[in-house]
């Protein structure tokens, strides 16, 4: 079959459909997987929320409050839980910047008095094998943080003089969860002696 | 050229990753685990197929001067068509492929096809090269992928079956080259016999 002749016009023409309705193609496609990457995310937070916190009837606000960190510069995200009226815990969305392939984002819950009840890694592209050790399923690394107060109790490997071990061989990674943890409890206690409501 | 030669060339005669090294960017970048690979190699395939049945279709009404920024233009939007579906129907996979799925779209590989191929081709044997091409590199993917997770973490496809450290170099950047190095040799001792 002869080519079409790459005269202006055709060009400039041919250019114009293409782009036209790969752009068509893709306004539907984002339509319709709008609602389902929404829901995903919905379900992500809500099994974080369920394994920090202790049981409760409601977060409020539901969408969280955005509350500036200790130390970095993008929000961190509360998520004040109640029982009845009871505060029964906050679970604070919390990231670092020192991971082994860049930030991720971990939920860490405390109750009121600042002692961890549990962490949730939300996201990350740590190593398989290795670094991604540090979510529940696959090491009881996470669970030496349980019922800790890191009032007494050291937010760091133990090479830096933490009380934490580290995951063999993921010394990277397990201080960048140190340091996340660390930021969500500086600036869950400095949100709680400022303005406590 | 029959239409089995054409599909089954992908394979092993001219397999992407082990003997044209195509795409070596994803290749070394997401082989750390087999379902990894597995889950890169098929979303390129789809990528392929889509963009070869395409670039096919339309190739005797682009112009020859614009014929790149089209094919790219289809290829990119095959791309973030995976990528959207993809989060929304396999998220798990999704954040561990994370980067690479908009990386598909600087993949030579796509390009190479609808270039050398699928422009000069008819439609059905545009199909067959796309799907011979992408699931070699699929299974070159997952061979890799495989190689380095059982070295690397003592496990396959997620299920360990030692309780030990395994070669961590392997899991490492460094060991995706090893890995892919020797495959490669193990293939050329293969076909030249």
């Amino acid at each position: 079959m002869a080519k079409k002749e790459s005269t202006l016009l055709n060009m400039v023409l041919t250019l114009f459909l293409v782009t036209a309705a790969a752009g068509l193609a893709l306004a539907l496609v984002y339509n319709t997987t709008l609602e389902p990457i929404q829901q995903v995310e919905k379900e992500v937070l809500e099994t974080a929320l369920g394994r920090v916190l202790p049981e409760f009837d409601k977060i409020e606000p539901p969408s969280g409050i955005e509350v500036a960190p200790e130390n970095g510069k993008d929000p961190l995200v509360f998520y004040p839980a109640y029982k009845g009226e009871e505060p029964v815990g906050t679970a604070v969305k919390t990231y670092t910047d020192q991971g082994f392939s860049g930030r991720f984002w971990i939920m860490v819950g405390f109750s009121p008095d600042g002692t961890i009840i549990n962490t949730a890694v939300l996201e990350h592209k740590e190593t398989p094998g290795l670094g991604d050790k540090m979510e529940t399923e696959k090491s009881d690394f996470p669970d030496q943080f349980k019922g800790e107060n890191p009032a007494d109790f050291g937010l760091s490997v133990t090479k830096d003089g933490g009380d934490v071990d580290a995951i063999t061989a993921a010394t990277i990674s397990s201080r960048a969860f140190c340091d996340a943890v660390d930021r969500a409890y500086k600036t869950f206690m400095n949100k709680n002696k400022g303005g406590a409501k | 050229m029959n239409k089995w030669k054409i599909f089954s060339k992908g394979f092993i005669k001219e397999n992407p990753v082990f003997v044209l090294l195509l795409g070596l960017c994803p290749t070394l970048g997401v082989t750390t685990s087999a379902i990894n690979g597995l889950g890169m190699g098929l979303a390129t395939t789809f990528v392929l197929v889509m963009s070869n049945i395409v670039v096919s279709l339309v190739k005797s009404v682009i112009p020859n001067k614009v014929r790149i920024p089209s094919f790219i233009v289809i290829i990119a939007s095959f791309v973030t068509i995976v990528d959207l579906v993809m989060k929304a129907y396999v998220p798990a996979l999704h954040s561990q492929l994370g980067l690479f799925i908009p990386l598909i779209v600087v993949n030579c590989l796509v390009m190479g096809r609808a270039e050398a191929f699928a422009s000069k081709n008819s439609l059905g044997d545009s199909i067959l090269d796309g799907l011979g091409m992408g699931l070699g590199f699929a299974f070159a993917l997952t061979l890799l992928g495989a190689v380095r997770e059982i070295l690397g973490s003592l496990s396959i496809f997620g299920i360990q079956f030692a309780e030990a450290d395994g070669m961590l170099v392997f899991v490492l950047a460094p060991g995706a080259f090893l890995g892919l190095a020797y495959l490669i040799a193990l293939m050329r001792k293969i076909t030249d016999k």
